[in-house]
């Protein structure tokens, strides 16, 4: 069970919009859950079938449980069941998810589950523990201070596998006290990447690809964020009418500087001209604190070959349509030709994420802490709408927000999202 | 309109005040892009510049010289009737700071800032009236920097009127050395002056309310300058109460209580009052902004990355209280700079500040005291290297004072280190920079240093803090 909000200590299971068997996709709504604020809406972190559901309709079950598990089609879950001990076993034998009580919907937690099982559960066949003869570790350069290195062999942790915040990210003394900090700190929610007790099957269906360094710090980021961060999401649908035509009339004009704008620059404009009027959704989460900034830097998400980074354009709610457009270009170029400086990817109140170039039509996309919102828009297609009590065709977008419910609250997220649409309904509105 | 300013306001950001904070700020920000103004009612440079650090520098640079030409004998130098007069040794100083203010005013060109003449106070959102000559206008910006300062305090005792009972801003126009001088305050600004009077033939009383001389030094650097300064047949008293100053068209009368409790009278020339400083930060217009204050001292509250608790406003230097000093300002003003700007995240790190004093023998200080330490119950080890085993030192014929070097046990990590003695002012940043990189003392030892030079002392108090000096 997952903390949907702030305060949530248990939470009911209204409804299962997915049953067991049924495919689901990250990011897919599982169910419906109550909290003590509100019904929020439970989301898959990872994909997979939902092939075990614990917790039945009606029931409740405390933040940290496992309510549910999904894992690819046809792995053997048997182990895990049988894992997560005597009560949730006798429940889910019984099959009666009503009585069950156990808790959480995530691959990642029902992985969790896994590390305590392999202890318990019968190893069919020992393999050898490591040699007492370990082969010395390869001498490798660690970026960190002397006094560091000091701390984190008296604490017991590997240096090279903290995060530095010095200079280059130079593994500095608070680095070190931070991690130790943490590792003494009770077990919470996020669990420990998954040791697998299972081996490998024996085929050559599959490719094993070296993680990048880039590909690391995606996962580590998007595990950063898909763990704590209790997500919610809204959506709008905007009639793009008006944008599109400002958008033309726009680059007529920017024509004789050789600069053309895009609709994704428009709704840059537009969100950050917005936030300047919602700080509350212009914040970073900073743990014991909310930073609220009174400019808008908006991260823009790049895909790039092996990746994701978000340069940032600074006080974009400052700047015109071209020199958006002209930045974005030239930090997504440079982006792809990984020659992006450290500033030029950090500091980004806000983000925005678009998937319209691939004919996606509505998605959602994972918060790039500490900030605490992003938008992810959707392609501007023809559709067919009721206005007036008649149906026409108008281009429609799509955004939807997500939301660190530790930051922003459901009315403040859809304030700012009301005044997105509207700017982008009606462009005027931008200067007023 | 030029920078990155949004059009609905004239600046980026607006700095209040030129002294070093402001200035650097300035100058930080035109670096950035930023489109930079800054406010300055009296001369760019502010204190330090013009009536602080550089010419109390240039006068001790003097002091100095006067102190090596009359012991110059063993140099085969003499002189037949030996005079220090202290008017072009002022003279000289005021050129120094003239020219380094004219440097403030290129740098500022350099980097595109707008040099406002005028005083600034705040009105609120973003607005700042700028009053010169009675006339008053608005200009706006997206952030503001406070870097308004401090100025001298007056005691209800000891009431400053340039005349006979100076501040240090009285010390620094003097023509001539006075007869009999009493300096009350012994911390780095007290010392400094009753350094430069002494050496030009004032007879020096010092009078100080703590129990010793610079009181946030290590009692041991306290106790070598103090015992230098009486070598030099200045008089001190310390845990000494001043009762009542009394100035006549003459002289002053300045009765004060001993650590015994026993009462004095002096009549002297003048008196230097060197009791502190209080911040600039009355009628600059922080109410109609909101700006709080700290509890204690008036400063302007300030975080590590110098935000005041209004968005938009910050403050550094001495205005912003911790330590008042100058390389502590200008930090601040280069992190508030990058923290406009949007670059760099880092903050100011007030534990290790640099403390100096360029009397002498100088004294230079980074990190804690030996028993500030041993409060914090730290397990700690202390190497102390005196300056006789050191070659240099010896050569020079400059030998008073040590190194001292405290090391934390566990982890060998620069707890603190304190220097008297040949330019310590210099050495002290190998010990920051030793902190601030986190070096274990250790790695001090194993950076070789160059022989025979004083830094090898350097590495002498690290190796001393591990029990092991070599050359002692
Ligand atoms: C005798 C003496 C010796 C010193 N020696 C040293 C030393 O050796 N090393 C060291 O580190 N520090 C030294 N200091 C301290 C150092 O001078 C100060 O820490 C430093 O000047 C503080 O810088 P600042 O920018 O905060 O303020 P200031 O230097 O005080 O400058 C503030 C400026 O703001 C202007 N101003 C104030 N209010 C307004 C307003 N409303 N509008 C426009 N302008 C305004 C003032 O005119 C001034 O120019 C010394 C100080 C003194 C008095």
């Amino acid at each position: 069970m997952e903390a949907l909000s702030p305060t949530m200590e248990e939470g009911q299971v209204v409804k299962w919009l997915k049953g067991e068997g049924d495919a689901v996709a990250q990011g897919d709504i599982l169910a419906e859950i109550e909290t003590d604020k509100a019904t929020m809406e439970l989301v898959a972190r990872g994909e997979g079938v939902l092939r075990r559901v614990f917790v039945g309709e009606g029931a409740a079950a405390p933040v940290g449980d496992v309510i549910a598990i999904i894992a690819p089609e046809g792995e053997d879950i048997g182990a895990l069941v049988a894992g997560l001990g005597g009560g949730r076993t006798a429940a889910a034998d019984g099959a009666g998810a009503s009585e069950a009580d156990a808790g959480a919907a995530t691959e990642a937690e029902a992985a969790a589950a896994k590390t305590p099982e392999a202890s318990v559960a019968p190893v069919p066949d020992p393999t050898p523990v490591a040699p007492t003869t370990a082969t010395p570790p390869t001498p490798t350069r660690v970026k960190a201070s002397p006094v560091a290195k000091r701390l984190a062999r008296d604490a017991g942790l590997d240096i090279a596998t903290l995060q530095g915040s010095g200079p280059g990210g130079r593994v500095i003394k608070r680095d070190v006290e931070a991690a130790a900090r943490a590792a003494a700190a009770p077990p919470t929610a996020a669990p420990a990447p998954p040791v697998s007790p299972w081996p490998a099957p024996s085929d050559t269906e599959f490719e094993d690809i070296a993680l990048t360094q880039m590909r690391k710090t995606v996962a580590r980021r998007l595990g950063e964020s898909l763990g704590p961060v209790p997500h919610f999401f809204l959506t709008v649908d905007v009639d793009m009418t008006r944008a599109l035509a400002a958008r033309k009339r726009v680059n007529e004009l920017l024509a004789a500087r050789g600069a053309k704008a895009s609709i994704n620059d428009l709704v840059i404009k537009a969100a950050a001209v917005a936030l300047t009027h919602h700080p509350e959704c212009n914040a970073w989460w900073q743990g014991d604190s909310v930073r609220r900034f009174h400019r808008a830097h908006i991260g823009v998400a790049v895909a790039v070959p092996d990746g994701l980074i978000t340069p940032v354009v600074r006080d974009a709610q400052a700047k015109g349509l071209g020199q958006i457009s002209t930045e974005v270009r030239e930090l997504a170029g440079r982006a792809r030709e990984k020659k992006l400086q450290p500033h030029e990817y950090t500091g980004s109140t806000f983000s925005i994420s678009n998937l319209g170039m691939f004919g996606i039509e509505e998605f959602t996309a994972v918060i790039n802490p500490p900030e605490a919102g992003i938008i992810a828009v959707g392609a501007v297609e023809e559709r067919p709408v009721a206005v007036g009590g008649e149906v026409i065709v108008q281009p429609r977008m799509r955004v939807t927000m997500s939301c660190d419910h530790r930051v922003i609250d459901g009315a403040q997220g859809a304030r700012f999202l009301a005044t997105l649409k509207s700017f982008l309904e009606e462009p005027a509105a931008i200067l007023m | 309109m030029a920078g990155n300013t949004n059009g609905r306001t004239d600046y980026d950001v607006i700095i209040i005040g030129g002294g070093p904070g402001g200035y650097v700020a300035a100058i930080r920000a035109g670096q950035l892009g930023l489109k930079a103004a800054c406010v300055e009612a009296d001369k760019l440079g502010g204190v330090c510049l013009n009536i602080g650090c550089i010419p109390t520098k240039a006068l001790l640079s003097s002091a100095l010289l006067v102190g090596e030409l009359k012991d110059a004998g063993g140099h085969g130098i003499s002189f037949d009737g030996f005079t220090a007069d202290l008017g072009p040794a002022q003279k000289r100083s005021r050129k120094v700071a003239s020219r380094l203010s004219n440097g403030v005013s290129f740098l500022l060109k350099k980097n595109r800032v707008d040099h406002v003449e005028g005083y600034g106070r705040l009105l609120g959102g973003g607005a700042v009236e700028v009053e010169k000559d009675g006339e008053k206008r608005r200009i706006t910006a997206g952030d503001i920097i406070i870097a308004t300062g401090s100025r001298p305090r007056s005691l209800p005792f000891l009431q400053i009127d340039e005349e006979r009972i100076w501040s240090s801003t009285g010390a620094l126009f003097q023509e001539q050395a006075p007869e009999t001088l009493v300096v009350v305050g012994a911390g780095a600004v007290g010392m400094e002056f009753a350094d430069i009077y002494n050496a030009y033939g004032t007879k020096v009383t010092v009078i100080e309310a703590l129990d010793r001389v610079l009181p946030l030094e290590d009692k041991e650097s306290s106790r070598a300058v103090a015992q230098a300064f009486k070598r030099r047949k200045m008089d001190i008293f310390t845990s000494a109460r001043v009762e009542s100053t009394v100035a006549r068209d003459e002289g002053v009368t300045i009765s004060f209580t001993d650590r015994r409790g026993k009462a004095h009278t002096l009549d002297v020339d003048y008196v230097l009052s060197a009791v502190g400083r209080i911040p600039n930060t009355e009628d600059i217009g922080l109410e109609a902004a909101g700006v709080k204050l700290t509890e204690r001292g008036n400063f302007i509250a300030i975080d590590e990355a110098t935000r005041t608790n209004v968005p938009g406003i910050w403050a550094v230097g001495d205005c912003a209280g911790n330590q008042l000093l100058a390389h502590k300002g200008m930090h601040e003003g280069v992190v508030a700079a990058e923290h406009i700007a949007g670059v760099g995240h880092h903050t100011v790190d007030y534990g290790n500040v640099p403390n100096c004093t360029y009397c002498h023998p100088e004294v230079a200080s980074v990190g804690l005291t030996e028993e500030q330490a041993r409060e914090k119950g730290l397990d700690i080890e202390v190497g102390k290297f005196p300056w006789a085993g050191n070659g240099r030192a010896l050569a020079a014929g400059d030998s008073t004072g040590f190194i001292k070097v405290i090391r934390d046990k566990r982890y060998s990590e620069v707890v603190g280190a304190h220097i008297v003695g040949p330019h310590a002012t210099e050495l002290i940043a190998e010990f920051v920079m030793a902190r601030h990189l986190e070096s274990t003392v250790e790695e001090i030892d194993r950076a070789m240093h160059p022989h025979p030079t004083l830094s090898e002392a350097v590495a002498e108090g690290a190796l001393g803090a591990l029990g092991r000096a070599l050359h002692i």
